[in-house]
């Protein structure tokens, strides 16, 4: 199978997948959102004390080993770090947080989207913004350098902590939270949500489906490879939305979004921005980080602490603080985008 | 002349492909890419071809050589 087929197999089997979950028992439009889900998690450990936020979601869990699995039997797992660790960290912070003013990850706006959700269309308009805004600095030289091979051990780390959580949502200890309502109540089966977050995970891993890095390579090469995965998504799971009677055109009565456009626009902006500096969207971080990229688990945490910022001080959704949290981010971005710049 | 050498071990996404993309603009000649990601060497190809050069890759132990020409 060339490239493109990949691409367009991937986007197709994570959009059936996607309305697949929704129907199994993931929220509306929630099928599959790498920050809501990594958001939930961090609920579940009590990083959060959101309640309706709260359950170790398997899909995430599944995207690790699956990208894990894969990548040691193709012979791509490596174990590297040392790139800018510290500024991964901040930068994904920030990254989760305007996903969270939005109300999603740029997968899970794909979904809404194709779910008929407007306010989303208006938060691709912020997050092709932020992308188009951020490769300004790669075009000048931005970097946070290279990162460099490092013993195997720490690359099994996140696997293994993967494992633990399944561990852990399967054996349900009474320290961890579960939601009793809200979202974080609604969930597929286990082994649905896991079997689908494998497939995604391999499939991601051998694809290279990331949704910034489809935006960024036509901006700054006129490559089409990777818009092609976003662009199959969302025709799948619009098709699918039309056949089972889930699309809903309209800006109002969403399923956990709201209707403040300014914000809908800057919190994905943030998330477009950051992400293009990081050098892939949430799902790329996480497929990077089971395959051993320690970068890419420290901006993995960075999302767990991200999510957890978010909530225990009330900036999810439009918010005051969320408000401020997003403008802070722009500029504390923008500094370290130029700060980085090599000549 | 001398062939050119760039080295984009270790860098991120999509700065292997700016790295290189600048050279083809600015260089006429042969010119050798050191990686060591296969995301990077398949990007660098789909780029060379793109642009109307030749790319060939080989495998260095657990370094990747991407010898880049004028097609």
């Amino acid at each position: 199978m060339n490239n493109k087929k990949r691409m367009i197999f991937t986007g197709m089997i994570v959009g059936i997948l996607s309305v697949l979950l929704v129907i199994m028992g993931n929220p509306a439009n929630m099928g599959i959102c790498v920050a809501c889900f990594i958001r939930d998690i961090a609920g579940s450990l009590g990083f959060h004390r959101a309640s309706i936020v709260q359950y170790i979601r398997p899909e995430i869990i599944g995207f690790v080993l699956g990208s894990f699995i894969i990548s040691k039997i193709s012979g791509e797992f490596k174990t590297v770090s040392g790139s800018s660790p510290l500024l991964r960290f901040v930068i994904s912070c920030f990254v989760m947080i305007g996903a969270l003013v939005f109300l999603g990850c740029p997968l899970r706006m794909v979904l809404r989207i194709a779910g008929g959700d407007l306010n989303a269309i208006v938060g691709l308009f912020g997050f092709a913004a932020g992308i188009f805004y951020g490769t300004k600095f790669l075009r000048k030289g931005f970097t946070l350098g290279r990162s460099y091979k490092q013993k195997n051990i720490g690359g099994y780390i996140l696997p293994l902590i993967s494992v633990g959580l399944l561990a852990l949502i399967i054996i349900k200890p009474s320290f961890i939270f579960i939601s009793e309502k809200g979202p974080g109540s609604m969930f597929a089966p286990i082994m649905i949500s896991l079997g689908a977050g494998l497939i995604v995970g391999v499939l991601s891993q051998k694809s290279r489906l990331c949704m910034v890095g489809g935006f960024r390579d036509l901006y700054l090469m006129r490559d089409f490879q990777l818009i092609i995965g976003f662009i199959s998504i969302l025709v799948t799971v619009l098709i699918l939305n039309l056949i089972l009677g889930n699309f809903n055109l309209s800006f109002v009565n969403q399923p956990a979004a709201h209707a403040d456009g300014l914000w809908n626009f800057l919190g994905m902006f943030l998330t477009g921005f950051g992400s293009l500096l990081l050098g892939g969207c949430p799902l790329r971080q996480t497929i990077l980080a089971g395959q051993g990229n320690l970068d890419s688990v420290i901006t993995f945490l960075g999302l767990i602490m991200g999510s957890a910022i978010a909530h225990n001080f009330l900036m999810v959704g439009s918010t005051a603080n969320g408000h401020i949290a997003v403008v802070i981010g722009i500029i504390s971005l923008s500094l370290i985008a130029c700060f980085n710049i090599e000549k | 002349m001398e062939n050119k050498i760039i080295d984009v071990c270790g860098l991120s996404c999509p700065e292997p492909v700016i790295r290189v993309r600048k050279t083809l603009k600015n260089y006429d000649g042969e010119f050798k890419v050191i990686s060591d990601q296969e995301v990077a060497n398949e990007n660098i190809l789909r780029l060379s071809r793109k642009m109307g050069y030749e790319c060939e890759i080989q495998k260095n132990d657990n370094k990747y050589e991407l010898l880049i020409k004028k097609g």
